[in-house]
């Protein structure tokens, strides 16, 4: 299999949509895949679209984990977004809550969240009174 | 009894090609969209354990009824090394390898009924079965 | 052999048999609202074409493969009517009704063996009768079954409070089949109309147990995986009691005491700031 999951470039972020049905050796390249693109366009937030998957099982969910753990790890923030109903149900019932990854409902939602993370942190002194957005992130 | 398929499993994409006989089959027995995702899911995962933990095997899909509902069953077998304290592999977080331990306790959650037929030597059989 | 002068007579007098089976369902009353006089002559010469191939080959077990046709009809015959509304006793009619013209038939035709004969058909009516009971009632049930599921949806309706803000008012006692199918229909109405707060509200819920605790708490994590946050309110002292009782982790769920608390919250998560109007003179 010579497929790989294309990894687009906008601005600072980072942006993927998972399409097909993911076989193991095409999580492990696109880990690869991803890190490398980090690390070359020093990118601050990578943005995982999975509405089109049906099914997250624990393979996937592990990806998703270390995906997010290695882009901290790069100072870069991770969002996945779009994750169906039927899928959020089953994973929770399987055991997985992916702790620490930061969720959105769509695309424009992630954009805008993923913004607001990277610009949050480049914020030395937090304003008083800030407007606060809303904010979803599993555990942490 | 109804339609049913055997599948060989002996490299990674055979996993993708039975998560997608079984989507078939669980939609043909007119299963809710969670209970496909569910038994998809657990075929996955339970695969995914005869392969690399067991050396391969095959999955056996077939659409039966069970008290008038439809239903699917699935049957996946490998003739690995098999499990010395299944008790313990039920466990949540019980892993003999790098997974998360998930795998066997995750999958018989997300299912109706769940059975496994394990010993030293003798490989695993894995049979799971969810109703409308 | 018993069953080949069966078929025989079957075969033979089909036609008179048929007649005579028409009157006796029409004697016993035939529910000319829900049938027509040409559907009962059809229904009733397809079942005596089947019944005569099949007791060919014995009538001693229904179940066997050449009995097949005959059961298939029964049972689509016997599912529809359940379904159409006839009572119980008028779909057994059908099949019992055929006695009395074929008993007459024996009697006049097969002579000193009668009895024997007659005993023979007895049996096998009546159980072809029970076999059509067993799936009007299987008729029934699927009947009752899709109707629990429409009042299950239709007793759980998720509404919108706010453009981003769904609530969903839990009345009534909640078995973890409904709690499951309310979870759904909120996860699923969450992504329709992309709102980033649903509130679940339990002050109609007189009892919570264990199961329907975790299902509640499993909605909320699956929300947060979608991306949206969930709020419980209106929890009882005693569920509160209960669910610390049954040892069940809520986490960092966020609970409020009342709806309104709830909205206030989730108004605040949004940015939405309410302000009162000055009041001009």
């Amino acid at each position: 299999m010579v497929e790989r999951i294309p990894i687009l470039k906008m601005g600072n972020f980072l942006l993927l949509s998972i399409q097909v049905d993911m076989h193991d050796q095409l999580a492990l390249d696109l880990q690869e895949d991803l890190t490398a693109q980090i690390v070359k366009h020093r990118s601050r937030g990578v943005l995982i679209d999975i509405s089109a998957l049906e099914i997250v099982d624990s393979f996937i969910g592990r990806m998703l984990s270390h995906i997010a753990q290695v882009s901290r790890i790069l100072d870069a923030k991770v969002i996945v977004v779009g994750m169906q109903p039927a899928v959020a149900i089953t994973l929770v019932e399987l055991g997985l809550s992916l702790e620490g990854i930061a969720t959105a409902l769509n695309v424009e939602k992630g954009m805008r969240r993923l913004e607001k993370m990277v610009d949050d942190d480049m914020i030395l002194e937090p304003e008083s009174g800030e407007a606060r957005d809303i904010s979803v992130e599993a555990g942490d | 009894m109804g339609k049913r398929e055997t599948f060989p499993l002996k490299q990674e994409t055979d996993i993708v090609l039975i998560r997608q006989r079984v989507r078939k089959y669980a939609e043909e027995a007119k299963l809710g969209i969670v209970s496909q995702t569910k038994i998809v899911t657990a075929a996955s995962e339970i695969a995914r354990n005869a392969l690399i933990y067991g050396g391969g095997g095959e999955c056996v899909v077939e659409a039966c009824s069970r008290d008038g509902r439809s239903a699917v069953y699935l049957c996946i077998s490998d003739s690995g090394a098999g499990i010395a304290d299944i008790d313990r592999a039920m466990v949540d977080g019980y892993t003999s390898g790098s997974g998360l331990g998930l795998g066997l306790s995750g999958a018989k959650r997300l299912v109706d009924a769940f059975a496994i037929d394990s010993a030293p030597g003798q490989g695993t059989r894995v049979e799971l079965w969810k109703w409308r | 052999m018993p069953a080949s002068a069966l078929a025989e007579l079957l075969k033979t007098y089909e036609s008179e048999l048929l007649e005579e089976w028409i009157g006796a369902q029409r004697a016993a009353g035939l529910r000319s609202d829900l049938i027509d006089l040409d559907t009962v002559v059809s229904n009733s010469r397809e079942l005596l074409k089947l019944l005569a191939v099949a007791a060919e080959q014995g009538i001693d077990d229904l179940g066997a493969r050449h009995w097949e046709p005959v059961r298939g009809m029964l049972e689509r015959l016997s599912r529809a009517q359940s379904r159409q509304g006839f009572s119980p006793s008028e779909t057994a009619t059908f099949v019992f009704s055929l006695k009395e013209p074929l008993f007459a038939k024996i009697q006049q035709h097969c002579g000193a063996a009668s009895l024997n004969e007659i005993w023979n058909a007895t049996r096998l009516l009546d159980r072809l009768g029970l076999y059509s009971m067993e799936h009007f009632m299987a008729g029934r049930e699927t009947v009752i079954r899709e109707q629990q599921e429409s009042m299950l949806e239709l007793s759980t309706p998720v509404v919108e409070l706010w453009k981003g803000v769904l609530a969903v008012p839990l009345i009534g006692s909640l078995d973890s089949n409904r709690t499951q199918v309310v979870m759904e229909a909120l996860l699923q109405k969450i992504v329709e109309t992309e709102s980033e707060i649903a509130i679940i509200d339990i002050t109609g819920v007189p009892t919570v147990d264990t199961m329907v605790a975790q299902h509640l708490l499993k909605t909320v994590t699956a929300a947060k995986l979608m991306g949206a946050k969930c709020i419980i309110s209106g929890i009882r002292p005693q569920i509160a009691a209960t669910i610390v009782h049954l040892g069940v982790e809520l986490g960092d769920v966020i609970t409020k005491s009342s709806l309104a608390d709830a909205f206030v919250v989730a108004l605040r998560e949004l940015d939405v700031r309410l302000v009162s109007r000055p009041v001009l003179r």
